[in-house]
């Protein structure tokens, strides 16, 4: 009787459609994020991350929109972000029926984010999305998706979030993101065993095995990918059965 | 049947609304005293600090009525703070006065193991439960806390206990009152089949 690891597919959406990671071969959901949750939530899966990915001022109201619409299909827990910058960007989301809100760039330009969303809702409700790069010996916080480069290091910055009043963080490996070729294990464990909150992988997963990696080695206390899982690469029942057959606690549902 | 949802203002209400709308029933939200007297099953749903969810309750003038409520018998189902708000008091937020239908102070889970306890756990049986009943019992549900109910304070209505560094109390049944630690309305289908069973107790 443990605390099971959980498998997160993620949407990345323009606000209305899923965009990334998402390869229209003959599925009826596919692009859908209504479809793809419903779809998520009777498979098993253990949360849902609905990021808006283009966060411009003015799609707001059609992501908010689309929240409401995710939410009212799932069973299961849902994080939403992309383009929170305010307390009451986030009270939105909520508002709109998320249970947790994610947060990256905007925690970097302005840390007391963090605290202003962990008082107003509470610590487990605040994922800090952290995007790490490989440089020399250590890991940088990258921002703007990736593509900017600042001078925290990762570690640092994951430790200083949590004590902050993050409940949790969402790890990218940008190195990782989008080759397939496993989760980043070094990252993944020296940010998990730095910090005292649970720990979501991402980036880089395709295998079965890189997801057994990433709670083993890696020690992730949950693993989200898109792609795999929206294209039925890698259904989701089958990965957790993979899993418990290889004594790595996951929830298998009824 | 009018079940009501005791609004304070934060929290996971409509979670909780859309959950009960799943399983057919509509709920009303209760925000004033008198809604609240009106009910005939009243649900409190909570998540975040302890301290806001009681502070809400006494600004609202929500506390009386709750507890009047209470004592009437009228069925109630507390969810994760709407369970540690019916204790004396709590670590969270010491200088607060809890609810005090049961005793015993809410205690921090121990640092040894990763906090907020969050994800899916599993529950450990104590005694016969209503509002387990007909789910597995090695279903999981979803917890996301950082204090709990400490197990082993010779609580008759702990029914079933969960353990992330220590026992916990998850499911609470005494008379017309029934909490849970955990979040049913975000645990699938065990989830949905306990507030089904609460609905039942309270039709």
């Amino acid at each position: 009787m443990t605390l099971a690891h959980r498998i997160i597919p993620c949407l990345d959406t323009d606000g209305t459609r899923v965009v990334k990671g998402v390869n229209f071969v003959g599925l009826r959901d596919a692009g859908d994020p209504v479809r793809l949750a419903a779809r998520y939530n009777a498979e098993g899966a253990d949360e849902l991350v609905v990021l808006d990915i283009a966060a411009s001022r003015d799609r707001r109201p059609t992501f908010l929109e689309t929240i409401r619409r995710v939410a009212a299909e799932l069973a299961i827990p849902l994080t939403a972000g992309g383009g929170i910058r305010t307390l009451n960007d986030a009270r939105a989301v909520v508002r709109a029926g998320a249970d947790k809100v994610t947060v990256n760039t905007a925690a970097v330009e302005r840390p007391a984010l963090i605290s202003e969303l962990s008082n107003q809702f509470g610590a487990q409700a605040v994922v800090l999305a952290v995007d790490a790069k490989r440089n020399g010996e250590r890991w940088e916080v990258m921002v703007r998706g990736g593509r900017d480069s600042t001078d925290l290091d990762a570690i640092a910055w994951a430790e200083q979030g949590v004590s902050l009043g993050a409940g949790e963080i969402l790890l990218t490996s940008v190195d990782r993101d989008g080759t397939q070729q496993g989760f980043d294990l070094p990252l993944t464990s020296a940010i998990s065993h730095a910090v005292t909150v649970p720990v979501i992988a991402s980036g880089g997963a395709k295998l079965p095995e890189h997801f057994a990696q990433i709670f083993t080695e890696g020690a992730a206390d949950a693993a989200l990918a898109a792609s795999i899982f929206h294209d039925s690469v890698q259904p989701i029942r089958e990965l957790k059965e993979f899993l418990a057959a290889r004594s790595i606690e996951v929830r298998l549902p009824c | 049947m009018k079940v009501a949802l005791i609004d304070y203002g934060a929290g996971n209400v409509a979670s909780v609304e859309r959950a009960l709308q799943r399983l057919g029933v509509e709920s009303v939200s209760a925000s004033t005293p008198k809604r609240m007297a009106e009910a005939s099953a009243l649900i409190l749903p909570g998540v975040g600090h302890f301290a806001a969810l009681i502070r809400a309750l006494d600004e609202r003038n929500l506390r009386a009525p709750l507890l009047d409520a209470l004592h009437r018998d009228v069925p109630f189902l507390g969810i994760c703070l709407g369970l540690q708000a019916l204790y004396d008091s709590s670590e969270e937020a010491p200088e607060l006065c809890g609810l005090q239908l049961f005793a015993g102070k809410i205690q921090a889970l121990p640092t040894r193991v990763k906090l907020p306890h969050m994800g899916w756990n599993q529950l450990r049986l104590k005694n016969t439960s209503r509002l387990l009943e007909g789910v597995a019992p090695e279903a999981h549900f979803y917890f996301a806390h950082s204090y709990a109910a400490m197990a082993g304070d010779g609580n008759a209505a702990a029914v079933a206990t969960c353990t992330h560094g220590s026992e916990f109390t998850a499911v609470l049944e005494s008379r017309n009152i029934n909490a849970v630690q955990f979040h049913p309305e975000k645990s699938g289908p065990p989830g949905a089949r306990l507030l089904q069973n609460f609905l039942r107790l309270a039709a």
